[in-house]
Formats: structure tokens, C-alpha cells, sequence
């Protein structure tokens, strides 16, 4: 269960950004932008284009006290960005990965939508429906 | 800039001007296309309309934003009642007249040819299907219509003024009226735009009876007046209506968007006057409507229509991009980017609703699920009729493709059914061929129905399969697609059952046990195509030439022993394949082949019985009739695969038959007992498979068996077995292939085995504390 999701563009900016209410949100959208710097770290240290389902998933950001980010990035670099909180152990790295499939395949099935231009914010109702279900469910 | 204050009228106006002009939707115009014809139309000397360009900025930013545009609206408003063009003036001119702007009959058909090149430019289909001359027609109506837009907001004076320039008004200026009233209704306020215009309407409408076409009942469609006759009567005209019918109306394709605009009207007006019970459900007008719409974008009702199309056709309607884009969502149910006739319908009917003020759902309504699931190409005519008999039932409207699939729901409804149970039950985002989706439902169905059916719907689908395999990258298919097309190439009804059953317990178990002992032997995997097909036709033709070896074929059978049981003697051969399909290329009898085919065995005993009496070319007919009549008598899993590779090796025989039948007759003898022995030992191997394989192949024998041997001349038998021997070289390569393959597997496993036991071994020290 995240506690923030955010989809970044190719250039770095975001397209989407999704937090658990209750929290400051400005504290997620200040952490998803200093992860980038890691993300764009760890693209380059892979080299050459790798498509492959596994270095698409980049794993563990950082970590910090309060919570952990997770990265992945797509073939056209547009970057996935969740944050978890540290005092959920129970997710495994699995779930993650399974999430990120998830995220990327609605974040194509937006692709799909001929009203949508690449760049544009994300403003799908599936898309929010599928990241509601992913975030925690704090009231 | 200086600071422009606008009426109301003036504001819509203006905006609607900027919206038509703004073609590319992206807030700026650029002084050229259609904002150039504007200002022409306004009929002010050139170096007016000059002036008016510098002094709204738009030289110097080089292109019209909405500020410069409504300015120069607003000049041109000016400068048509006669005041100086002056940049104060903007402001303190109180009550000036809307800018009107007149097309010439040349603008007008140059715009018409440029419409038509730019629709052209845009969507193919929609050019290709508007015939100009209605066009021309309708640019009249526009044209009339257009001033009666003008003239409810000016005075009435310019009413009589509109006949005249009725027919020189240009088709793009329609679309400002329409949407100006086109706005209105997606705020939800039907009525207020369309009371004015009424009255005006009809004297138009009047004075243009030989106007044929759509563009009449679009702007009748405001008013009470009559529409024209050569159109759907629309005797109630509610103001929502006639939003419908101007949403398609825009600019480009005129006569089929009219048409529409006019098709949707009626619905529109039967759809609220009928019971609001299901607001989604599609009349069947509506639906025809649609259908049409669909028709001239895309000619070819099973096909798709790609998704820069539909968008071109849907911006027309004006709705919001975020409305359009759900829109798409909900309607694109395959999300595939390309829009299914189906689907199509539905997402018009949720533009019409929408233009009507309903609210979009947050999920698709079942009565607008896409129940006509194009497979893959428009090519299976049967594909509608089985699909509308199966749309009848359960209305969990397939997310899956299972229901589609034509010979599926003609011949195994319930199969359908209880694939849906066992099939994906939301949507999927499948967005690879559709033969991918069958592998998976059949993989689903697989799993979840008796593998021991034979009568399982899995059959069926073998016959589908070919096709589909043949796009199928999982290991798993193959089995079904050598059975498939095996089983295609003869069309033989009976057989599918079997194959696909075998095919089914062959997939699940390997499936599930590539760790078993033996590596469960992949079910021959040469392509549909070849292996099975080829070896067919080698029969066939082997059955066909020889005449006088009929009656000695037709001896042999029930001469032959009883094959012996599959799961003694498939076992081994079937889980060594690697060495089998070496040793078919092979095509030699050596007692290698003997012992590891039990099938080699029993053609070896034919083979004794054909080397005494037959020359070596029914040698191989004989063997491989006695093989398949062999074959036929154990239908069940047995001999199937043996038999399937031994026909294989039969064929392989062919064309090495020259310098081996000799050979072979002389081991007749060798090998009846080592296939014995082989049975026996391979009593314990992996039976199932066996079994599955052998009845696999048994069925693959029992058709090539099933066919009907003719007897022809010798001048026949000659060319067939030069065609068989084509066929055996083709077999071979594809087994020689299947082998490299099999063998390549083979390592894998070996190196998984060797790798486990050097963790069991890693891990022996902890068992013992």
C-alpha cells in the first residue's frame, strides 16, 4: 500500500501525483522529486538501452525513517515513483514489482486513448480508480 | 493590450469564430487558413483588414491568440458599420453589430475543395465518402443558417437579406451556429439557444425546398417547422435534438455528418420521449445511425477504426478534450486504441448523451458493452451471427474474447459460458493478437475443464488454432498447434476431440511437470503447417496411388497385431524424443529407431509382410496405410503419438525408401521384440504423457487412417511419391529442427537438475542439525 504514487515524464515533470490525504502532501511531492535524481542515477549507470522487464523496475530509491521509494521506469522514460511507508514490512519486493505492472498498464492503456497527448496530465478516471486501490486506505 | 469589453453576444460569437478558426485547437491562430477567409468574408477592402491586423497585435506576435482575435472580430465589427478603425473605438462604440461575415460562391467552393483536401489530409474515409454536390447543397443551408444565427442576434432586417446570400455562404460558418448551441447544451441548458433561431429557421427551411439532405433537418431540428421531406421526419424538434444533430454536423464530412446529425436527432427525440428506464440502451434507429456513422470511416463493418479517426470524429461534437477522453475510456473496451463497431456505438451514444446533458457513467452500461467483439481480422463471416446468438447470452459481456469466437459459439455455446467462468472476468488490457486471447482461454479452459473430456471445447478451437499458433510464441501451444494443424489440414471433425484432448492433458502437464523424471517430451512441435499437414497429405497421397495395393492394403489391417499399449511403448520413445526425431531424419530402420518407436516396430512387421508381395513404392503406402489403419484401432491415447511420429517416419521413409526397403524387409524380424522390451521398460515412465501423446497422435493417425484410399495409376503413384518425398525431405527438416530444439531443452533440464543437486547438496549439512 502506497503512500504516494506519482508518474514523472520524460523531462521531469510530473504528470500525475497521487498522495494519501492525510499527509502533508507537500513532504511526498518534495521526496518524488529528490528521488528523481537517484532514478535519473540509476538509468545512467545502466548504460545502454536495456528493455527488460527487470531493469525497468529499479527497486529501492532511498530509504528514510518514515518511509521507503520505489522507482521504476519505462522504455520511453517516463518514470513511476511510489512511496511506501517504512512501518508497512509486510510488503514484499514481489508486490512491489506487481504494482509498478499494474501502474504501467494503465498508464498505457491512457497511451491507448487518442484524446490523450503524451504530456498532458493524467486525467483518467480508471487511472485514478486503479491508484486508489493501491494507496493505503486511510481514512 | 487594450482592455475589450464584449457583450455577451459578442463574446459567444466571437468565441465560436475563434473556435472554428482554431482548427488546431491550441489557443492561437495563425493568420492564414481559415482566419484569412474570415476576415475575406467579412467583404472589407484589403487594406482594411490589414489595418485591422496590425492593430490587434497580431503582426507583431505573428499569430492570432483568443485577445487579438476577438479584437479584430471587434474591428472588423467596426470598420463593417462605417466608424474609422481605431483602437479606441474597440471600447467606446456601445451597441455595434455583430461582424458579419459573407462568403462569396468562389470562397465557398474553394473552401469546399479545401475542406474536402483537408478532410483528405485527415481522415481518407471521410473525403472519400462525402460526395461534393451535397456539400454544395448544405454549404447553402450553412449559409442560410449562419445568417439566421446572425440574425437572431441582430435585427430582423438581415433576415431578408439571407435568401440572398443563402447559396454564397460557405459550409464553414455553420459550425459557429452550431456551436454556439452546441455549448449550451453541454452546460446542460438545451433550451435557451434554440428558441431564438426558431422562427428564423423556418422561412429558410422554406425558401430551400429542393435542398436535399441532412443539413435541413439539422437546423429544423430548432425549430417547429417542418423539416425537409426528404428527410426522417422530425415532428417534435426538442432543442436537444437538434444539438444532436448539430454535433455531428461539423465542418467536415457535412452530408454523412448531417445525416448523422439528423439520424441522432430522431433518436434523440424517440429516446426521451420513450421511458427513461435504461437512458443507455440504443434504439435500434440509433444503432443504424451509428452503423452508418461507422461506415464512412471505416467501410468494413467487422473492421476497426483507428483511434486518430475517432478522435477526428468525436472533436467534431465539441465536447470537452477530459469528456471525450473518458469517453474513450469507457467505451474502448479492449483498449486497444482502435474502436470496434461496437464499441464505436457506444461511445457515440455516450457523446449523444452527453451533448444531452446526461452525466457520463463511471463504468460502461451493460447495454453498452461491446457484445460484437471483432476478432482478429473482419475475415470470419460467421464471427456476427455467432456472436450476436452468443451476445443473447450471459451479459457479463465478454471481456474476454472468448464469446467471439464464431465456431466456438456456434458449435459449443456452453463452452462459452463456462469459459467465461473460468476466463478473465474484467477487462483486460490485451492488446496483443487475438490469438493470444484464445491461447489463454484455452490455457484457462484448460485448467479449469476436464482434461480427460474429449469432448471438451477445446476442440473446437484446434482448428482455429493454426492461425492463431502461428502467432503464438508459448512453448505450451505448440503441441496444439501441430495438432491443429494436423487436424486443420484434414478437417476432420472427429479428430480435433481427440487431438485437443491430448493437447489439453499434454499442456497441463507440461506445464506443470518439467521437473518430472524424464523431461515431459514436448509434443512434436514442427510447425502446423509441415509436420502434420505434410504427413497427411503423405498419406493421402500415398492412399491414393496405388490402385491394385488397395486390396492388399485393405488385407493388412486386420492382419496387423494389435498395437501395443501407448503407455508401455510411448513412454520412452515419446520422452526421447530428441533421439527419435534424430532418428527419423534419419529414415533409416536401424534397430535404434526400432526399439525407441514401438510404431517403427509395427512397420517393420508390415513392412515384412509388404517386402514379400510389394514393390518398395507401396511399400510406403502400405506402411503408412497399415500405420494409419494401425492407428485407427487404437483410437484411445496408445499409439497416438507413436503412430503421429511414425507416420512422420513414414514419410521420412519415402523418399529413403529406395535404398531401405530392402533393409527393412530384411529385420522384420529384429524388431518385434525389442519393441516389446521397450514397452515393458517403459511401462513405469511418464504414462500420462504417453498417453497423451500417443493419443494425440493415435487421433493424428486415426485421421490420416480415416482417409479414403483411391486407387490410381501407376504414371500417379509416381508423381505422388515425388510429392511425398518432397513433403518427407520438408517433414524431415522440420523434425531435424524439433530435434536441435528438444535437444537444446534436454541441456536445459540436465543443467536445472545438476544445479538443484548441488544446492541439495549445499543444503545436506543443515539436515542434519
Amino acid at each position: 500500500m502506497a503512500v504516494c504514487i506519482a508518474v514523472i515524464a520524460k523531462e521531469n515533470y510530473p504528470l500525475y501525483i497521487r498522495s494519501v490525504p492525510t499527509e502533508n502532501e507537500l513532504k511526498f511531492h518534495y521526496t518524488v522529486h529528490t528521488s528523481l535524481d537517484v532514478v535519473d542515477e540509476k538509468i545512467s549507470a545502466m548504460g545502454k538501452a536495456l528493455v527488460d522487464q527487470r531493469e525497468l523496475y529499479l527497486g529501492l530509491l532511498y530509504p528514510t525513517e518514515d518511509y521507503k521509494v520505489y522507482g521504476y521506469v519505462t522504455n520511453s522514460r517516463v518514470k513511476f515513483v511510489m512511496v511506501v511507508d517504512s512501518s508497512n514490512t509486510a510488503l514484499r519486493d514481489n508486490e512491489i514489482r506487481s504494482m509498478f505492472r499494474k501502474l504501467h498498464n494503465s498508464y498505457t492503456d491512457i497511451m491507448c486513448n487518442p484524446f490523450y497527448n503524451p504530456g498532458d496530465r493524467i486525467h483518467s478516471r480508471a487511472f485514478d480508480n486503479m491508484v486508489n486501490s493501491m494507496m493505503m486506505q486511510v481514512c | 493590450m487594450e482592455g475589450l469589453t464584449l457583450s455577451e453576444a459578442e463574446q459567444r460569437y466571437y468565441c465560436d469564430l475563434f473556435s472554428y478558426c482554431d482548427t488546431e485547437s491550441t489557443k492561437k491562430v495563425a493568420s492564414n487558413g481559415r482566419v484569412l477567409e474570415l476576415f475575406r468574408a467579412a467583404q472589407l477592402p484589403n487594406d482594411v483588414v490589414m489595418q485591422i491586423m496590425e492593430q490587434c497585435g497580431a503582426t507583431r506576435l505573428g499569430y492570432f491568440g483568443r485577445s487579438q482575435f476577438y479584437i479584430a472580430l471587434k474591428l472588423v465589427a467596426v470598420a463593417q458599420s462605417g466608424l474609422p478603425l481605431r483602437v479606441e473605438s474597440l471600447n467606446t462604440v456601445k451597441d455595434l453589430p455583430l461582424p458579419r461575415f459573407v462568403m462569396t460562391k468562389n470562397e465557398q467552393e474553394s473552401r469546399h475543395t479545401a475542406l474536402y483536401s483537408s478532410d483528405a489530409d485527415n481522415s481518407a474515409s471521410y473525403s472519400g465518402v462525402i460526395p461534393p454536390p451535397p456539400g454544395r447543397i448544405q454549404v447553402k443551408k450553412g449559409s442560410v443558417s449562419h445568417d439566421a444565427v446572425q440574425q437572431r442576434t441582430s435585427t430582423d432586417q438581415q433576415e431578408s437579406t439571407s435568401p440572398v446570400v443563402s447559396p454564397q455562404q460557405s459550409p464553414p460558418t455553420s459550425p459557429h451556429t452550431w456551436r454556439k448551441h452546441n455549448r449550451h447544451p453541454s452546460g446542460g441548458n438545451n433550451e435557451r439557444p434554440l428558441a431564438g433561431p426558431g422562427p428564423f429557421w423556418a422561412p429558410f427551411s422554406e425558401a430551400q425546398p429542393g435542398s436535399s439532405t441532412s443539413s435541413d433537418p439539422i437546423w429544423s431540428g430548432h425549430s417547429p417547422p417542418p423539416h425537409q421531406e426528404n428527410w426522417v421526419s422530425f415532428a417534435d424538434t426538442p432543442p436537444t435534438s437538434a444539438l444532436l444533430a448539430m454535433h455531428p454536423a461539423s465542418v467536415q464530412d457535412q452530408t454523412t455528418v448531417r445525416t448523422v446529425a439528423s439520424a441522432t436527432t430522431t433518436n434523440e427525440i424517440r429516446r426521451q420521449s420513450s421511458s427513461y428506464d435504461d437512458p443507455w440502451k440504443i434504439t435500434d434507429e440509433q444503432r443504424q445511425y451509428y452503423v452508418n456513422q461507422f461506415k464512412t470511416i471505416q467501410p468494413d463493418l467487422n473492421g476497426f477504426i483507428p483511434g486518430s479517426a475517432a478522435k477526428e470524429f468525436f472533436t467534431k461534437s465539441k465536447l470537452p478534450i477530459l469528456e471525450l477522453s473518458h469517453i474513450w475510456e469507457l467505451s474502448d473496451f479492449d483498449k486497444d486504441g482502435a474502436l470496434t463497431l461496437d464499441e464505436f456505438c457506444a461511445a457515440f451514444h455516450l457523446v449523444v448523451a452527453r451533448k444531452n446533458g446526461y452525466d457520463l457513467p463511471q463504468k460502461l452500461p451493460e447495454s453498452l458493452m461491446p457484445k460484437l467483439i471483432d476478432l482478429e481480422d473482419s475475415t470470419e463471416v460467421g464471427e456476427q451471427t455467432g456472436e450476436v446468438g452468443y451476445s443473447s447470452s450471459p451479459a457479463e459481456a465478454p471481456p474476454s474474447k472468448s464469446p467471439s469466437m464464431p465456431s466456438l459459439n456456434q458449435t459449443w455455446p456452453e463452452l462459452n459460458q463456462s469459459s467465461e467462468d473460468t476466463a478473465i472476468v474484467h477487462p483486460v488490457p490485451i492488446r496483443m493478437t487475438p490469438s493470444k486471447i484464445h491461447m489463454q482461454e484455452m490455457e484457462l479452459k484448460r485448467t479449469g475443464s476436464d482434461h480427460a473430456n474429449p469432448t471438451s471445447p477445446l476442440l473446437v478451437k484446434p482448428p482455429e488454432l493454426p492461425e492463431e499458433n502461428k502467432m503464438s510464441s508459448s512453448v505450451k501451444f505448440t503441441p496444439g498447434n501441430t495438432v491443429n494443424g494436423y487436424s486443420s489440414s484434414d478437417s476432420y471433425t472427429s479428430d480435433p476431440e481427440q487431438i485437443g484432448g491430448t493437447v489439453t492433458r499434454q499442456r497441463s502437464h507440461s506445464g506443470t511437470s518439467p521437473d518430472n523424471t524424464a523431461p515431459p517430451p514436448p509434443p512434436p512441435r514442427p510447425h502446423p503447417s509441415h509436420s502434420r499437414s505434410s504427413s497427411l497429405d503423405m498419406n493421402r497421397s500415398f492412399s491414393v496411388t496405388p490402385g491394385q495395393q488397395q486390396a492388399g492394403v485393405v488385407a493388412y489391417p486386420p492382419a496387423v497385431p494389435p498395437r501395443p499399449q501407448p503407455s508401455q511403448g510411448a513412454g520412452p520413445h515419446v520422452h526421447r524424443p530428441v533421439d527419435a526425431e534424430g532418428l527419423i531424419a534419419h529414415t533409416s530402420t536401424s534397430p535404434q529407431q526400432i526399439p525407441e518407436q514401438p510404431n517403427f516396430a509395427d512397420f517393420s512387421q508390415f513392412e515384412a509382410f509388404a517386402v514379400s508381395g510389394v514393390n518398395k513404392e507401396e511399400d510406403d503406402e502400405i506402411e503408412t496405410h497399415s500405420e494409419v489403419l494401425q492407428v485407427e484401432k487404437p483410437p484411445d491415447s496408445a499409439s497416438s503419438l507413436r503412430v503421429a511420429k511414425a507416420d512422420g517416419r513414414v514419410e521420412d521413409k519415402a523418399p529413403a525408401n529406395v535404398p531401405t526397403s530392402a533393409g527393412k524387409g530384411t529385420t522384420p524380424l529384429a524388431p518385434p521384440p525389442k519393441p516389446i522390451r521397450r514397452r515393458l521398460k517403459s511401462e513405469d515412465e511418464l504414462r500420462p504423457e504417453a498417453e497423451e501423446h500417443t493419443q494425440k497422435t493415435g487421433v493424428i493417425a486415426a485421421v490420416l487412417a480415416s482417409q479414403p484410399s483411391i486407387p490410381r495409376s501407376v504414371g500417379k503413384d509416381k508423381k505422388a511419391i515425388q510429392a511425398s518425398i518432397r513433403r518427407n525431405k520438408e517433414t524431415n527438416t522440420v523434425l531435424a529442427r524439433l530435434n536441435s530444439e528438444l535437444q537444446q531443452q534436454l541441456k536445459d533440464v540436465l543443467e536445472e537438475r545438476i544445479s538443484l543437486e548441488v544446492q541439495l547438496e549445499q543444503l545436506r549439512p543443515f539436515s542434519h542439525l
